[in-house]
């Protein structure tokens, strides 16, 4: 699929599905768990998905990249994908991929058989809904009475989370050519009152951006301590919410956290300081350096005595000389620093 | 032949562009690759065979750090060395000719005039045989250096005709000469003569004006502006051009550079002072100067350009390149200290970053000079070292960058670009 733009420059050799919010576990294994504990069989479809269907029964992961126009939006590759998704008349989740949340599976598939409707979405509350497409429904059967694009007068706090479910009736109404699902699909689904909202309970962000990856990766640590705190690593020098892969390494005099997430076979060596960050695969981050607020690519390289902060992104295999200081550097795969960035601005 | 050196070391009024570091201390004893300021002109007057006396003028109140220096000054370099008080700030030739019964006190026939705030090699000797040369014994020699046409019209503007001067201008509005004044003179008793006239000329001035001004002195004489220009094309005005290192010292960028400047000629004259890579000592890169008082961990990697006062503390996994570490100062773990001075006693704490912009003159031209910007452009601060006053406290992992801090501030968060009060 196409890259969301927002999201370069990890994004511009990986797509944003496969950016991983955990070190061990992608979105689209995590919800392969979810899938099986929900005990529904069903097909996931995520855009951009690059794995093959598998012919087991039970929960099947991805489905065969839709061939043809891969610049359609969401809806599009639901419609190229029609037969698969037709076939055995169940329903079948649709998920957004730049979301972070505790993927209700299990009560959403309960939600959608009791009303019987076409379709289901996941609702969220904001404190800014002004920013997002609000979602206007009836408060006891959640049925959804319209949808307002970026209300300038407070409508409701409810969002569309990004999260579906449809009945396979839906898709009679997609036409095999680009179709935006929330401007074309849903408004007249909502119409036949067709369309209903449930609530999600727990934390939910938009990850398309840099700084909201981040925060979202946060709120998914903090769920984490509540849920499965063994997962979480702990330790001399480790502070708060930090996830690390068995394979990776830390050298010593670290202090590591909170809110810090390191993947496999990375390298921190001595003295290095992290707060907030997501270090991705095989990055190596080099003695006595500070990160705080980072997002660090694959296979990176940071040097000595580097200072990143301020939602620094660099995207992969990025040099960055020793003594640099870094404030809001967004930088382009495969790029080589060697000097300083004291205010925001793209490296490319 | 009786010689004679004198120090022009100014006052508290002058010298105001090295604030805040001068606050503390009076600037020409502000340690340069380690040692004062004038030290560096006082080792090489002592190396002068028949150089008798040292004498040191301005118009410092007595202080204790001047006296102490000097006490210890006179017990290394063997040489009588004497501060002589100007009752008030007298202009570069107004004090010499205010003390010129001390100065040429034992028979001095000529003496050097050296001021205090350039950093040179100091050709001495080489100027003393120039003048024995050309014969002239009644002649002045001006050291001279060449810079680049833009950068000349900020110094005092030579034009020689083969080695006498034709014409002399103080900061020209256009372009004169690429030969400029270093600041270093070598003089003769007929000197004083020619500064009488300009003293005179002066007093007939003021007493025709009326007295609305209440600052001005008949005794306050510039040898550049009012001597210079006059003695230029008499035939007694002589440059000797040297291509040795020569620098102003105007600002705090300009004091890590002419440390760099000094460190460099430390392989030469005084390689003891620098430090070397040892089994169980930090890494060094290039020349560094280690007081021996300090304490150094053995993974900080220091240099080039670096200066590490008495007893400084430096922890471990800190990096500190091209700055000025001064007396007292504790630089805890993993710091990065860069193109900065960190005053006396003043802490910088775990994983901070201070960072200054070098002002450097341009390394392709090589008579450029290092430039004194101004603190201000275009209504921002122009990015320059990062100074830390006396007894600064800087935070944790926080960063400082291009800023100046006054004395005894304690910082709570990152500052850019700023100057802290």
């Amino acid at each position: 699929a196409t890259c969301p733009r927002r999201w370069r420059p990890p994004c511009a050799s990986r797509s944003s599905g496969s950016a991983s919010a955990s070190p061990c576990p992608t979105r689209r294994s995590r919800w392969a768990q979810r899938l099986s504990d929900s005990r529904r069989p069903g097909a996931v479809v995520a855009p951009g998905t690059p794995r093959r269907a598998q012919a087991a029964p039970g929960p099947r992961l991805g489905c065969p990249r839709p061939r043809g126009d891969t610049d359609s939006r969401a809806a599009g590759p639901l419609a190229l994908a029609r037969d698969l998704l037709a076939e055995g008349g169940e329903p079948f989740f649709v998920l957004n991929s730049d979301v972070i949340c505790e993927f209700p599976f299990a009560a959403l598939a309960r939600f959608h058989r009791q009303h019987g409707g076409e379709g289901s979405i996941v609702v969220t509350r904001v404190e800014e809904p002004a920013k997002y497409g609000v979602v206007v429904s009836e408060p006891d059967s959640g049925r959804i009475c319209r949808f307002v694009e970026k209300p300038r007068v407070f409508v409701s706090n409810k969002i569309n989370a990004g999260l579906y479910i449809f009945s396979p009736g839906i898709l009679q109404r997609i036409q095999l050519r680009p179709t935006s699902i929330e401007k074309e699909i849903f408004p007249a689904m909502a119409q036949d009152g067709q369309l209903y909202a449930m609530e999600l309970q727990g934390f939910w962000m938009d990850i398309g951006q840099p700084k909201d990856f981040l925060t979202g990766m946060c709120m998914y640590l903090q769920a984490l301590r509540a849920q499965h705190p063994e997962k979480l690593h702990s330790g001399p020098g480790v502070v708060g919410n930090v996830l690390v892969d068995p394979s990776a390494k830390i050298g010593a005099n670290c202090v590591i956290g909170p809110n810090v997430t390191i993947g496999a076979g990375v390298v921190v060596e001595d003295g290095v300081r992290i707060k907030r960050c997501t270090v991705l695969q095989g990055a190596r981050i080099r003695s006595h350096s500070w990160l705080e607020s980072c997002i660090v690519g694959w296979s990176c390289s940071v040097g000595q005595w580097v200072r990143m902060e301020n939602v620094t992104v660099l995207g992969e295999d990025v040099i960055v000389n020793d003594e640099l200081y870094l404030n809001g550097a967004n930088v382009l795969p495969h790029k080589s620093i060697a000097e300083s960035v004291p205010e925001p601005r793209i490296i490319m | 032949m009786p010689l004679k050196a004198v120090i022009l070391i100014g006052g508290p009024q002058k010298g105001t562009r090295f604030r805040p570091l001068s606050f503390e201390v009076p600037k020409p004893l502000f340690p340069v690759a380690g040692v004062p300021m004038v030290q560096h002109h006082i080792e090489a007057c002592a190396k002068v065979p028949g150089l008798k006396e040292i004498l040191l003028m301005g118009f410092y109140q007595p202080h204790e750090a001047l006296s102490r220096f000097l006490a210890a000054a006179q017990q290394e370099f063997k040489i009588p060395i004497r501060y002589l008080q100007e009752y008030a700030a007298l202009g570069t030739a107004g004090g010499i000719y205010h003390f010129r019964d001390q100065i040429l006190a034992g028979g001095a026939d000529a003496f050097f005039v050296l001021n205090a705030d350039v950093c040179s090699e100091f050709p001495l000797q080489e100027m003393l045989d120039f003048r024995q040369q050309h014969g002239d014994t009644d002649s002045f020699v001006i050291l001279g250096t060449t810079a680049n046409r833009t950068q000349a019209l900020n110094y005092g503007c030579i034009v020689a005709n083969a080695d006498t001067q034709e014409h002399y201008v103080e900061k020209p509005s256009t372009f004169v000469s690429e030969i400029i004044n270093c600041g270093i003179y070598l003089f003769t008793p007929a000197i004083f003569q020619h500064i009488g006239q300009v003293f005179q000329r002066n007093q007939q001035e003021l007493a025709l004006e009326e007295s609305s001004n209440g600052w001005q002195r008949a005794e306050v004489i510039r040898l550049e502006q009012d001597v210079f220009t006059a003695l230029a094309g008499s035939g007694k005005l002589y440059v000797y051009k040297t291509d040795g290192f020569w620098s102003q010292i105007k600002s705090a960028g300009s004091a890590i550079y002419a440390s760099r400047l000094y460190l460099n000629q430390y392989s030469q004259s005084h390689p003891e002072r620098l430090a070397q890579n040892k089994p169980g000592g930090p890494i060094i890169r290039g020349n560094v100067y280690i007081h021996p008082t300090a304490s150094v961990d053995s993974t900080a990697v220091l240099g080039p350009n670096v200066s590490i006062g008495e007893g400084v503390t430096v922890g471990a996994g800190v990096r500190i390149r091209e700055s000025i570490i001064l007396h007292g100062a504790s630089l805890h773990d993993h710091t990065c200290v860069l193109n900065t001075i960190v005053g006396w006693d003043s802490t910088i704490g775990r994983w901070a970053r201070v960072e200054g912009t070098p002002s450097d003159p341009n390394p392709n031209d090589p008579y450029a000079k290092i430039d004194s910007e101004t603190l201000f452009r275009d209504g921002r601060l122009t990015p320059s070292i990062t100074i830390l006053g006396c007894s600064v406290t800087i935070p944790a992992e926080v960063v400082i960058l291009n800023s100046i801090v006054l004395p005894h501030k304690e910082l709570s968060r990152s500052y850019k670009n700023q100057i802290i009060l």
